[in-house]
């Protein structure tokens, strides 16, 4: 499928996606509520078979948290990327996407532990790399006086 | 009599919970791995990371994109230079650099002596992990022959920092294509040694045929790439699939096995090391002449937007993702490190096998850790 289809497939799940021709994938913005939905439809829909998550990444844009989902069809070698935002910094809260893509497991606890986004369904959300007595580094409100040298 | 079945009873029904690592000789780093044993099978594989978490990415956020080449070197540090050259093929894609042929010509080779030696050094660790001492110390000797090349050409010998936005640090020794070729001579006449003394032992076969299964499905649904994942017949190549530098104009084969077990892992690995010495031997007699680096801006700054570039390490896909709000520094940058995936595989393929298969399965995946804590 070429851009245009992959955006009139994306707009026929979910009318309320936001599409933007990127540097060099077809990016949706869809609200946090159907992002679980299209991710679901868009791996099982025959002709699109989004079957390899290949990367998610929390981003701190300074008001909101998003997560970005780039999404690749082993089958037929087409890209699409997912991306979601929600302006609730002090419990977010998306669906976990890893009953589709099992890889999601180890990519959610990290944006778990390093950005703070709860994910719902997630079957073992616990900190990655980092103990409790810190906050979420890749935030980009986060202090460290000892640790961080600002200019 | 008795009491001895009373206690090889209790031996099966318990569960024991052992801590393989962090300094544990099989996991090559600082990796934890919390095992649950039923007798000697393994219930269950929890990895516990972090112990060198860096926290790399954060700290691109705070210098420029020439800096953070330096940096990625110490991810993958047995690949070092692919590592550089994603975050450069990057840079240039967002610039709209066009990048000389003699640079991307380099560069192929490079990274396919990095793949060499790499997949040498997994080799020699791997068959040390299964008993096989006799296999580091040949692995380790061949792989010194390509540091040494290293060592002339960019001064360092495992992290190499050669490349920068625009192309090379500095032009390669006039030695280079002497003794690389000299190399491929004599390691082609090496390589057939590597499979009399592990490929063809019968001990090694029994420890590795049917250990680990991994099917193509898990595969793509863990994002398990690079060798391990062409092992299980996933074809992920990012080489052949999205061809950057000059893998374009080179003929090799992507190597894929269907078995998905420990032992067509390793068979992938040494089929992988053939085809590397092919494309060597197609481009190390054909550098084309040329400047070595384009000149940039002394201060580069990225066009506002997102940019993902993806190149094939020893071990798999390494995604870059910057996202660029038009400063000198990045505003996220995100490495979607091929170890990282391979390792959440681990509790799925290891499940249900001996506590000795867990340490062939782990050797077979080639994790290197500072990669997946970042």
């Amino acid at each position: 499928m070429d851009k245009i289809q992959l955006g009139e497939l994306i707009k026929s799940i979910a009318p309320e996606a936001e599409l933007k021709e990127g540097n060099q994938f077809l990016e949706a913005t869809v609200p946090p509520s159907s992002l679980y939905q299209l991710a679901k439809q868009l791996r099982e829909k025959e002709e699109a078979q989004f079957d390899f998550l290949f990367c998610l990444s929390g981003v701190d844009y300074g008001s909101d948290l998003g997560v970005v989902y780039h999404l690749r069809s082993t089958l037929f070698d087409h890209a699409v990327v997912l991306k979601t935002r929600t302006s609730d910094r002090e419990h977010p809260q998306l669906d976990s996407v890893t009953d589709i893509w099992q890889t999601a497991e180890f990519h959610e606890r990290e944006v778990f532990d390093l950005l703070g986004i709860k994910f719902k369904n997630h079957p073992d959300l616990r900190r990655l790399f980092l103990d409790n007595s810190w906050g979420f580094p890749l935030r980009k409100d986060y202090v460290d006086d000892i640790n961080i040298v600002t200019k | 009599m008795q009491e001895k079945e009373i206690i090889t009873s209790t031996d099966e029904q318990q569960e024991y919970v052992i801590n393989m690592g962090p300094q544990h000789p099989s996991t090559h780093g600082v990796l934890r791995l919390l095992v649950s044993l039923k007798g000697e099978k393994v219930k269950s594989v929890q990895p516990h990371i972090g112990y060198i978490h860096s926290g790399i990415e954060k700290m691109c956020e705070s210098i420029t994109y020439p800096q953070i080449i330096h940096l990625t070197d110490r991810m993958d540090y047995i690949s070092a230079h692919i590592n550089n050259e994603a975050v450069c093929l990057n840079v240039e894609k967002a610039l709209e650099v066009d990048i000389p042929d003699r640079i991307k010509v380099i560069r192929t080779i490079m990274s396919e002596l990095t793949r060499l030696q790499s997949h040498q050094l997994w080799w020699a660790c791997f068959g040390m992990d299964l008993g096989g001492l006799t296999c580091f110390f040949y692995g380790l000797r061949d792989r010194e022959k390509i540091l040494d090349i290293f060592e002339e050409t960019c001064g360092g010998r495992m992290i190499l920092s050669y490349n920068c936005p625009g192309g090379l640090m500095y032009d390669i020794h006039p030695n280079f294509q002497k003794r690389v070729k000299e190399f491929i001579k004599y390691f082609r006449k090496i390589l057939p040694e590597y499979d009399q003394l592990l490929t063809g032992n019968v001990i090694f076969h029994e420890r590795s045929k049917g250990i680990g299964k991994l099917t193509k499905e898990d595969a793509i649904s863990f994002g398990v790439t690079g060798p391990t994942g062409r092992a299980s017949g996933f074809s992920c190549d990012v080489r052949k699939h999205e061809p950057y530098s000059a893998y374009d104009r080179v003929q090799f084969k992507e190597i894929l096995h269907t078995e998905g077990d420990t032992f067509a892992r390793y068979v992938a690995r040494i089929d992988e090391m053939w085809e590397s010495m092919n494309i060597i031997e197609q481009l190390i007699d054909n550098i084309p002449e040329g400047p070595f680096a384009v000149k940039m801006k002394p201060i580069i700054k990225l066009p506002e937007g997102e940019y993902y570039q993806r190149v094939e390490t020893a071990r798999g896909e390494l995604g870059v993702y910057i996202i660029s709000d038009g400063n000198k520094n990045p505003y996220r940058v995100k490495f979607r490190s091929p170890n990282f995936s391979n390792l959440s595989v681990l509790n799925h393929i290891a499940s249900g096998f001996k506590i000795a298969d867990l340490v062939a399965i782990g050797g077979s995946l080639d994790l290197i850790i500072p990669d997946i804590d970042r």
